[in-house]
C-alpha cells in the first residue's frame, strides 16, 4: 500500500483585494472606424452605444498592459509581489502560442515565487479566472493570486469587418485575490457550448492560413444577431443562478458589472433580471469599447474611480463570448 | 391573414421600437419602415416566439421582411406545431 499523501488545510472563503486598470492612450472615435466600413457616428452609437474606444501601440503589448494593470493593483493591495503564487492572465490575443503572457508578466511585476499561465476563455475569461483563483485559495493552494484579463484585439479584427470593427478595444484590468475569513466571492456559474463554436470565430486557423494565405490573416468573426439572442435568454438566467447561488437577492447588488459586449445587451440583461433602481450599471463600453476578458475589471476600476461604487457593495459578474464560454458570480467590491 | 397574431405583434414592435400601433401594417418593412435594427429584429422575433409558441430559428429572420411575411410565418408555424 502506497503511503497517503499530506492534505492540505482548505481556507474559508477568498476576497478581492484590489483593482487596478490600464488603457492605451490613443483614442479612436467612431468616425475614424465608420470610413472604413460605410457607416456612422451614429450608426454605432445605435448599434453598440459605443462611442469611441483605445488602441494599443505597437510597442504596447498584452503583456505590457497586464504588467500596468497588476502593478496597480499590487500597489493598491499594499502585498509584497514576492506573496503572490499564482498569476493568471485571460487572454485571447497574446500572439505567441507559447509561452504564457503571464510567464512575462510574473516577472515585470516581480512575483518571483508565481506559478503563471493563461486562460483562453475569450469574453468569458476574466469570469473563469476569478473561479479557477477563488479555487485555488479556499483549497489551500495558493494564498495570493494575481487575475488579469488583458486583451490587444485591434491586431485580431479586420477593419473592414462592419459586424466587429467598431467594438473592440484594447486594454487591461487587474484584481488581486487573497484569503477571508468568510466568503467574499460567490460560487461561480459556469459553462460553454461548443455546439456553437461557430457564432464566434477566427476567420481561418494559423495553419490553413501557412497552406493557403487569403487577404487577411486570421481575424474574429461574429454573428452578431445569434451572439445577441443567446445574451438575453441564455446569459440572463447564468447570472440569476449566480445570485441564487451566492445566497442573495437582486435587492442585495450594490453593482452589475457584465461584460461590456454591447450596450444593448447590457440594456436588455437588465431588462430580463428586472434589477432595482439601486444597483449601479457598468456602461463602460461607451469609451472603452468591448475590451472582451478586459472589459469586467476596468469597468470596476472606472466606476471605483468614479465613486459610483463603494468598497463592501456586492458586485455581480458576468462574462460571456466564444466558445460559447460564459462565467458568472457575485463578489464584494475591494 | 390573422388579425390576431397581426395585433399581437403590432404590439411587440410597439413595445421593441416605441412604433405607433396604427402604423404597423402587413406591408411595412421591420428594417427599412419601423425603425427595427437587426438587434431589434432579435427582440422582436423571441417576443413572437413567447408570444405564440412557435420556433422561429435563426436562419429564418432574414427573410422575415416585411410585417406580412412575420404574420404569415407565425400562423403556418403555429398550424404544425
Amino acid at each position: 500500500m502506497s503511503p497517503a499523501i499530506t492534505p492540505v488545510a482548505g481556507r474559508p472563503g477568498s476576497r478581492i483585494l484590489s483593482v487596478g486598470s490600464y488603457l492605451p492612450s490613443r483614442v479612436v472615435g467612431n468616425d475614424e472606424i465608420s470610413a472604413l466600413i460605410d457607416s456612422s457616428d451614429q450608426w454605432i452609437r445605435e448599434r453598440s452605444g459605443i462611442s469611441e474606444r483605445r488602441r494599443a501601440s505597437a510597442d504596447e503589448t498584452v503583456a505590457s498592459m497586464a504588467t500596468e494593470a497588476a502593478t496597480k493593483a499590487i500597489a493598491r493591495a499594499g502585498i509584497d509581489p514576492s506573496e503572490i503564487s499564482m498569476v493568471l492572465v485571460a487572454t485571447v490575443t497574446h500572439p505567441f502560442q507559447t509561452p504564457a503572457a503571464a510567464t512575462e508578466v510574473a516577472f515585470r511585476v516581480g512575483a518571483v515565487n508565481a506559478a503563471a499561465s493563461d486562460l483562453g476563455a475569450a469574453c468569458a475569461g476574466f469570469c473563469y479566472a476569478i473561479g479557477v483563483a477563488d479555487s485555488l485559495i479556499r483549497a489551500g493552494t495558493s494564498k495570493y493570486v494575481l487575475v488579469i484579463g488583458a486583451e490587444k484585439f485591434s491586431d485580431f479584427v479586420s477593419w473592414s469587418d462592419r459586424g466587429t470593427a467598431f467594438i473592440f478595444g484594447d486594454g487591461a484590468g487587474a484584481v488581486l485575490l487573497g484569503p477571508s475569513d468568510i466568503p467574499r466571492v460567490g460560487p461561480v456559474i459556469w459553462g460553454a457550448d461548443g455546439g456553437q463554436i461557430d457564432v464566434i470565430t477566427m476567420s481561418q486557423s494559423w495553419t490553413d492560413y501557412r497552406d493557403n494565405p487569403g487577404e487577411h490573416y486570421p481575424h474574429l468573426t461574429m454573428q452578431g444577431q445569434t451572439v445577441f439572442r443567446w445574451a438575453i435568454s441564455e446569459v440572463s438566467k447564468v447570472t440569476q443562478r449566480a445570485i441564487d447561488a451566492a445566497g442573495i437577492t437582486s435587492a442585495d447588488l450594490a453593482a452589475f458589472v457584465p461584460h461590456q459586449a454591447n450596450m444593448r445587451i447590457t440594456d436588455a440583461l437588465v431588462r430580463t433580471l428586472k434589477l432595482p433602481e439601486h444597483v449601479v450599471i457598468a456602461r463602460d463600453i461607451k469609451t472603452s469599447g468591448n475590451t472582451s476578458a478586459a472589459s469586467i475589471p476596468l469597468a470596476l476600476d472606472h466606476l471605483l474611480e468614479a465613486g459610483e461604487v463603494t468598497s463592501g457593495g456586492l458586485a455581480l459578474l458576468v462574462g460571456f463570448g466564444a466558445g460559447l464560454a460564459f462565467a458568472a458570480q457575485v463578489v464584494e467590491i475591494p | 391573414m390573422s388579425q390576431q397574431i397581426l395585433e399581437g405583434l403590432a404590439a411587440i414592435v410597439n413595445e421593441v421600437a416605441g412604433t405607433p400601433v396604427a402604423d404597423i401594417t402587413p406591408d411595412k418593412a421591420f428594417i427599412d419602415d419601423l425603425d427595427i435594427d437587426s438587434l431589434s429584429m432579435v427582440e422582436v422575433v423571441m417576443a413572437c416566439e413567447d408570444k405564440f409558441g412557435v420556433s422561429i430559428p435563426d436562419g429564418e429572420v432574414k427573410n422575415l421582411k416585411t410585417v406580412g411575411d412575420a404574420v404569415a410565418f407565425i400562423e403556418k408555424a403555429s398550424l404544425t406545431a
